[in-house]
């Protein structure tokens, strides 16, 4: 079962990473992506097809330090 | 350096071993923290670490103290106007004279970050831009595959400091912060949310440091 950002999401598996991002409002710039717990480089963005039993977290980051 | 005069360096470790234990004071002695950006989250993480007693802390960033960064920035007005290395190693040397403290007054960019940041073990990400974040934790990631990471992330405006956690994002990446209210609500940064996130960054440092195996504990098991 593909999980993203803790939720069973099976709908995603098979789809681009890109397609995902941009259908649920992330904003590339500003988000760091793990698959199964490693960093996906930002290059491999445009390649990368969302595994069925990935788990995948997507963190956006908000401004203020 | 002043105080190093008036108190050396036995008298400091035995205070810290009184109230640490000595096991803990030598383990974070021994330790090392890189953090990028020290405005409000890294100048209260820097010195919430230098009174645990780390004893190798690296700071970066190429700004210089002006009166707007007092609501919430470690320093004081005495420091307005000079470099922010420069007046955080000077706050550190009047906790602790003793700590070694690596100030590189740089401007962070993508290009430079593997390089800055190469010796340090658990590096702790402080800068204010949401995009210049993402750059760092990508980056470091990417580049730096023995580093761990701790995150900023949410933390501008007065709503409840409950909000305020952390959370471990991936295998080297922590997140602190309540990931929602960010500079893009409109909301401003003030001291008590800032030092919040800025203490759950810095405790989560101390963690990884006396939770991780030495070499000889890794041997044994």
């Amino acid at each position: 079962m593909t999980v993203i950002n803790g939720k069973q999401t099976p709908e995603a598996a098979g789809k681009k990473l890109t397609q995902y991002l941009e259908e649920n409002g992330y904003d590339a710039a500003r988000i760091a992506v793990e698959c199964d717990g490693e960093i996906l480089p930002k290059k491999m963005y445009e390649k990368k097809i969302i595994g069925e039993d990935e788990t995948i977290e997507i963190v956006s980051f908000v401004g203020g330090g | 350096m002043y105080y190093a005069d008036i108190y050396n360096m036995e008298e400091i470790f035995y205070t810290l071993d009184e109230r640490h234990t000595e096991t803990v004071r030598r383990k974070l002695w021994e330790a090392r923290v890189g953090i990028g950006g020290i405005g409000g989250l890294g100048s209260h993480t820097a010195v919430a670490l230098a009174r645990c007693g780390v004893g190798h802390i690296h700071i970066v960033d190429d700004d210089t103290v002006e009166l707007s960064n007092i609501n919430r920035q470690a320093y004081f007005l005495r420091h307005v106007g000079r470099k922010k290395t420069e007046a955080l190693a000077e706050l550190i040397a009047e906790i602790n004279p003793y700590i070694e403290v690596k100030a590189d007054c740089v401007r962070v960019t993508e290009e430079n970050i593997s390089r800055l940041f190469a010796e340090d073990e658990i590096i702790c990400e402080a800068f204010d831009d949401a995009e210049n974040k993402a750059v760092f934790v990508n980056e470091v990631l990417t580049s730096l595959p023995d580093a761990v990471v701790i995150s900023g992330s949410g933390m501008a405006g007065f709503s409840d400091t409950n909000l305020i956690r952390t959370r471990r994002a991936g295998s080297r990446l922590y997140i602190c912060g309540d990931e929602k209210n960010g500079l893009e609500t409109g909301q401003k940064l003030m001291a008590p949310r800032v030092m919040a996130c800025a203490s759950h960054q810095a405790n989560m440092a101390v963690r990884l440091i006396l939770e991780r195996k030495t070499a000889a504990e890794k041997t044994e098991m």
